[in-house]
C-alpha cells in the first residue's frame, strides 16, 4: 500500500476518534439551557467528522481515479535512505532540545548553540567563522527582539537573574 | 472611489508606510531568491514582526511589500539557477534559464521585471475597479449567504487540486476545519477536543501551524536533498538592456496575460501557479509558427508570458479576500490570519469601515511595484550575491526563524514542540503529495465557518435556512458541483478512452 493510503488511513482512524467524542462524550457536559439551542457545541464537529471520515475512506480505498502517469515526485519517500535523512532527523532532535533548552539554558546560548550544532550537523568545520557568525546572529537578533520589538526573551541562563 | 483614492495615498504616503513598502520590498526580494523558500514561508516568518508593529495598514502593507519581493526575487533564481523557489515561478525557468545559459541573464532579468511591474499594476487598476463593486454586493449577504459562500471557496480550492488530487485536497480541507475545532470557542465558551492539555485551551497557534505547512517542510526538503540548493551559474550579470524589436514583440503578451492572470487569480484555489502555466501555454500556441520553436530555448515571449500571468493573478487574490474575507490561495490564507491578529476583519464592511486599510494596500501595491522596478532592479547583481549564502549557514537560520516566528507570538516554549511535531506531520504529508495550503485556509476559516453556520443556524431554528434562501441553497448546489466535477469528467474521459459512452 503507497504512503498516501496509509496516511488516509491515520487520517481516518482521527476522524473516527474525533467523530466518536463529537458524537459521543462531548454533549454529557452540557448545560441545559443550551440544550434548547438549535446548534451544540458538537453540531459542526459532527458533520464535519462524517464529511471527513468519507472521504478518507474515498482516498484510502482509490476511488478518484489519478491521472495515468504518475508525475515525478520531488523526493522519493520509497528511496529515503538516500536522501540525507540522518541530517534531517538530526536537525528535528536539535530543534526539540533547543525548545527544552531555551528557558533553562536563556536565549543567548541556546541560540548560539543550536546554529552552531546545526551547522556542525550539515557538515560545517570551519570553526573560527561559524561561532563569531553564531554569536553575533544571535546577539543582533535577541536585540531585534527584545528592544526594538519589545518582546522579553530572558538572554542568559536561569542562575543568572532575569536580565535587561 | 476618488474620496477612497485620497484616503488611501494619504496613508500610503506616510514616511512609516513607504519605508514599510521599501523593506518589505527588499526583505522579500532577499529571502525569495534564496532556493527553497516561497512567498508562503517568508511572509509567514514575516508575521510577528508585522504584529508586532500594531498598525494594521503599515503591517499589511509590509507584507504585501514582501509577497512582491518574494515573487520577483523567486523569479531571479529560477532565471538565474533554474531553481524555482515557488511553484508560481517555474513556468518563468522555461524560457528564463536557457537565456541565462546564453549569457542573457541580464536582458532575462530587465524582460522579468518589466513583465512583473505591468502585470501587477494592470492587475492593481482591476482589483480598484473590480473590488468596490464586488463588496457591494457582498454587503447584501447574510450569514447564511456567508457560510455557503466560504463552503464555495473551500470547493473550489479542492476542485482545482488537479487530476487525481481532488479527494486528497478535500481531506486536506477538511483536517484543517477539524483542527479549527480544538479549543475555546468564542460562541460556546467551552473548551472542545482539547485531550486535558493546557496548551490547546486556545486552540492551535496559527503562525505555528503556517510555520509548520510551509518553512519546515521546505527546509527539511533542503537538508535531504542537497542538489535543490546547489547554486551553481556564472554569477556575472551585465547588460540589463533590451532592444526595441524586443519591447515591441512582449508588449501584446504583458497586455493579454496580465488580464487573463487576473481574472484566474480572483478565482479561488486557481492562483498564480495555474496562472503562469496557462499564460505561457497560452502564448506559445498563439505565436506564430517560427517563434513557436523558441520556445523552452529562451524565448523573449514565453518569459513574459508568466511572468506577467503570476503578478496579476497575486494581485488578482486580494480580491476575494479584501472583499469577502476569503482567501483563495495559500498566501492570502496567511495574510488573513495576520488581518485577524491585528484585529481586522476582511470583507465588504472593511471598505467602509476601515477604507485606509482597504485603499492603502491597493495604492501601496502601485508603490511596491514601482520600487521593484527602479530599486530592484539595479541592485540585482549584488543581491544575487545572497545565493552565494552556503547552506550550511542557510538551513540552521531559517530552521531558527521558524522557530522564533511561532515563539515570539505565544511566548511559550510547548508551542515548539508543537512546531515540530506539525511540522514532521507536514513533511510526511509532502512526501505522500498532499497539498497543504487546503488545510491551512480550512484552518483559517473553520471558525468563522463555524460562526456564521451556528448564527444562521439560530436565526432560522435549524437548517431550514438552506431551504429558505435561494442564494445560500444556489452557493451550496455550486459547491457540490466543483466538487464533483472533475471525477466526472475524469470518468467520462475514460469511458471515451474506452470507446463505451459517448452516446449523449
Amino acid at each position: 500500500m503507497a504512503l498516501d493510503r496509509w496516511i488516509a488511513l491515520v487520517i481516518l482512524m482521527i476522524c473516527l476518534a474525533y467523530g466518536y467524542a463529537a458524537f459521543f462524550t462531548m454533549d454529557a457536559g452540557l448545560p441545559p439551557f443550551m440544550q434548547r439551542n438549535p446548534i451544540w457545541p458538537s453540531t459542526f464537529p459532527k458533520i464535519l467528522s462524517v464529511m471527513a471520515a468519507l472521504v478518507a475512506l474515498a482516498v484510502l480505498l482509490g476511488l478518484e481515479k489519478g491521472a495515468a502517469d504518475p508525475k515525478p515526485m520531488d523526493i522519493n519517500y520509497r528511496r529515503l535512505t538516500d536522501y540525507k535523512i540522518g541530517q534531517a532527523l538530526a536537525l528535528l532532535g536539535l530543534m526539540v532540545a533547543y525548545a527544552l533548552l531555551l528557558r533553562p539554558a536563556g536565549f543567548l546560548i541556546a541560540t548560539v548553540g543550536f546554529l552552531a550544532i546545526g551547522a556542525i550537523i550539515l557538515g560545517e568545520r570551519k570553526l573560527h567563522i561559524l561561532i563569531p557568525v553564531a554569536l553575533i546572529a544571535a546577539g543582533v537578533v535577541w536585540h531585534l527582539v527584545q528592544q526594538v520589538l519589545g518582546i522579553y526573551l530572558r538572554p542568559w541562563p536561569f542562575f543568572l537573574g532575569t536580565g535587561g | 472611489m476618488l474620496e477612497g483614492i485620497m484616503i488611501g495615498l494619504g496613508t500610503a504616503f506616510s514616511l512609516t508606510n513607504i519605508l514599510m513598502v521599501i523593506g518589505g520590498c527588499l526583505i522579500g526580494t532577499f529571502i525569495g531568491m534564496l532556493p527553497g523558500l516561497g512567498p508562503m514561508s517568508i511572509i509567514a516568518i514575516m508575521i510577528p514582526v508585522a504584529i508586532s508593529i500594531g498598525d494594521p495598514s503599515a503591517a499589511l502593507i509590509l507584507l504585501a511589500g514582501v509577497y512582491y519581493g518574494a515573487i520577483f526575487g523567486g523569479s531571479t533564481s529560477s532565471i538565474l539557477i533554474n531553481a524555482p523557489g515557488v511553484a508560481s515561478t517555474v513556468a518563468t525557468s522555461f524560457d528564463g534559464y536557457p537565456l541565462a545559459r546564453q549569457g542573457k541573464a541580464g536582458k532575462a532579468l530587465t524582460v522579468a521585471a518589466i513583465s512583473s511591474f505591468c502585470g501587477g499594476t494592470v492587475g492593481a487598476i482591476l482589483l480598484m475597479i473590480f473590488a468596490p463593486a464586488l463588496a457591494s454586493v457582498a454587503l447584501l449577504f447574510h450569514s447564511a449567504e456567508y457560510f455557503a459562500l466560504m463552503v464555495v471557496g473551500l470547493s473550489a480550492i479542492a476542485a482545482f487540486a488537479g487530476s487525481g488530487q481532488v479527494g486528497k485536497a478535500l481531506l486536506m480541507t477538511l483536517l484543517g476545519l477539524i483542527m479549527a475545532t480544538v479549543g475555546e470557542g468564542a460562541l460556546f465558551n467551552l473548551p472542545r477536543f482539547t485531550m486535558g492539555i493546557m496548551d490547546l485551551q486556545s486552540g492551535f497557534g496559527f503562525i505555528t501551524l503556517a510555520m509548520a505547512m510551509f518553512a519546515l517542510p521546505e527546509a527539511m526538503y533542503l537538508v535531504l536533498d542537497p542538489g535543490r540548493s546547489k547554486t551553481e551559474g556564472s554569477g556575472e550579470i551585465k547588460d540589463l538592456r533590451i532592444t526595441r524589436d524586443e519591447a515591441r514583440a512582449i508588449a501584446p503578451v504583458i497586455g493579454r496575460q496580465s488580464v487573463q492572470g487576473f481574472l484566474i487569480g480572483v478565482l479561488p484555489g486557481a492562483g498564480a501557479t495555474i496562472a503562469s502555466f496557462l499564460g505561457y501555454a497560452v502564448e506559445r500556441n498563439i505565436a506564430p509558427k517560427e517563434e513557436q520553436e523558441q520556445f523552452g530555448k529562451g524565448s523573449v515571449k514565453g518569459l513574459a508570458a508568466p511572468e506577467s500571468a503570476n503578478n496579476a493573478a497575486c494581485t488578482g487574490s486580494f480580491v476575494p479576500l479584501l472583499t469577502l474575507g476569503i482567501p483563495g490561495s495559500g498566501t492570502t490564507a496567511i495574510l488573513l490570519g495576520a488581518l485577524i491578529a491585528l484585529n481586522v476583519s476582511p470583507g465588504p464592511r472593511l471598505m467602509l469601515d476601515q477604507p485606509e486599510i482597504f485603499w492603502a494596500v491597493i495604492i501601496s501595491m502601485y508603490v511596491g511595484n514601482v520600487i521593484l522596478l527602479i530599486l530592484n532592479l539595479p541592485l540585482i547583481p549584488y543581491i544575487a550575491k545572497v545565493l552565494a549564502v552556503p547552506r550550511n549557514y542557510l538551513i540552521p537560520f531559517i530552521l531558527f526563524f521558524t522557530l522564533m516566528g511561532a515563539y515570539i507570538g505565544q511566548n511559550n516554549a510547548t508551542e515548539l514542540l508543537i512546531l515540530v511535531g506539525l511540522g514532521i506531520c507536514a513533511t510526511i504529508l509532502r512526501f505522500a503529495d498532499y497539498p497543504l495550503a487546503p488545510l491551512l485556509i480550512g484552518f483559517i476559516l473553520g471558525r468563522m465557518l463555524e460562526d456564521n453556520f451556528a448564527r444562521s443556524m439560530q436565526l432560522y431554528d435549524g437548517v431550514g435556512f438552506i431551504l429558505e434562501r435561494p442564494m445560500t441553497m444556489g452557493l451550496l448546489g455550486l459547491a457540490v458541483i466543483l466538487v464533483a466535477l472533475p471525477s466526472y469528467r475524469a470518468r467520462r474521459a475514460r469511458l471515451r478512452a474506452k470507446g463505451v459512452a459517448d452516446a449523449d
